[in-house]
C-alpha cells in the first residue's frame, strides 16, 4: 500500500520547516520520527513543523513530537508548530499541548518566533 | 431491548498499515448513522487508537494475527468493538497521567486511551482468558 503521508524539509531562515502531508498514525510515525533524528543529527534544532497540510493525527503522531521536545529544548532548540487545521488542532488541544508548545498561524510566524527567544516550558 | 439492532463487521490483520482502511469503515458508519464531520473525524480517531494498542501492545506488531472491529448500531448508540486474541492488557488498570508527566518520562503510550475516554461514552474492557480481548466503547446517537 502506497504511503500516505509525506515530508518535505526546507529552510525559512536559520530555521528548519517540516513540512508534513497526509495522514501521521502508528504506520507512519516512525518517518516522522527518522525525519527529526537526522536533523537533530545534522545541528538543526530549530524547527518548525508545517502542519498546513497535515490532515489526521493520532497519538501515536503527538507522541513523536514528546519525545524528542526534552531532548531538543536541552540542547537550546525547540519545535514550534505551524498552520494546524482546525480538525487536527482539536486533538491537540484535547491533549494539552498548546501549554507546552508554542503554536502558531503560520510558518513565517512560527520561524519568526524563534528570533524572539523563549519558548514554553513544562 | 433495542427495536433493531444494525452490525458491521471488519476484520484485517494485524498491521498498522491498515489503520487508514479501519478509519474509512469508522467513518462511512459514523455519516450513515448522523453524525456529523468532526464527530466522525473524533470517532475513526478513538477506534483507530485501540487497533493501534492492540497492534502493538497485544500483538507486539506481529501482523500475523487479526484484528475485528465490529460496530452494532441499535435505537440510541453506535457501539465499537475491538476484538483481538493478543496479550490481555485491561486499561482500566492505568492511572491517566498528565501529558507533562509522560513526557518527562519520553512516554506517549497513555495518549491513546485519554483521547479515547474524551471521546466516547461509555468503554469497557473484558478479557476471556485465553480466547480472547474486546474493548467495547459506546457512543450515544443524537436524536433528530
Amino acid at each position: 500500500m502506497a504511503t500516505n503521508f509525506q515530508i518535505e524539509r526546507g529552510n525559512q531562515g536559520a530555521v528548519r520547516v517540516l513540512a508534513l502531508d497526509g495522514y501521521l498514525d502508528a504506520h507512519t510515525a516512525p518517518h516522522f520520527e527518522n525525519a527529526i533524528q537526522e536533523e537533530m543529527q545534522g545541528g538543526n534544532l530549530n524547527m518548525v513543523a508545517d502542519c498546513g497540510r497535515l490532515t489526521y493525527i493520532s497519538s501515536a503522531g503527538l507522541g513523536v513530537f514528546m519525545s524528542f521536545i526534552e531532548e531538543i529544548r536541552d540542547a537550546g532548540g525547540d519545535i514550534k508548530l505551524a498552520a494546524i487545521s482546525p480538525k487536527v488542532y482539536q486533538v491537540f488541544e484535547v491533549l494539552g499541548f498548546p501549554a507546552l508548545f508554542d503554536i502558531l498561524d503560520t510558518v513565517e510566524a512560527a520561524a519568526a518566533k524563534f528570533a524572539e527567544g523563549g519558548r514554553k516550558e513544562f | 431491548m433495542p427495536s433493531f439492532e444494525k452490525t458491521f463487521s471488519l476484520k484485517v490483520p494485524s498491521s498498522t498499515e491498515n489503520l487508514a482502511m479501519i478509519r474509512d469503515f469508522v467513518s462511512n458508519i459514523g455519516v450513515q448513522v448522523g453524525f456529523n464531520e468532526g464527530e466522525v473525524a473524533r470517532l475513526a480517531l478513538a477506534v483507530d487508537e485501540a487497533c493501534a494498542n492492540v497492534i502493538e501492545h497485544a500483538y507486539g506488531l506481529e501482523a500475523t494475527h487479526d484484528v475485528t472491529i465490529r460496530a452494532v448500531v441499535d435505537d440510541d448508540t453506535l457501539r465499537f468493538e475491538i476484538i483481538d486474541t493478543g496479550r490481555g492488557f485491561d486499561p482500566g488498570q492505568m492511572q491517566p497521567q498528565e501529558v507533562e508527566e509522560l513526557i518527562r518520562q519520553r512516554k506517549s503510550g497513555g495518549l491513546g486511551l485519554r483521547l479515547i475516554r474524551t471521546i466516547m461514552d461509555d468503554v469497557q474492557y473484558r478479557i476471556v482468558p485465553g480466547e480472547k480481548n474486546e474493548l467495547r466503547m459506546v457512543k450515544k446517537l443524537k436524536k433528530h
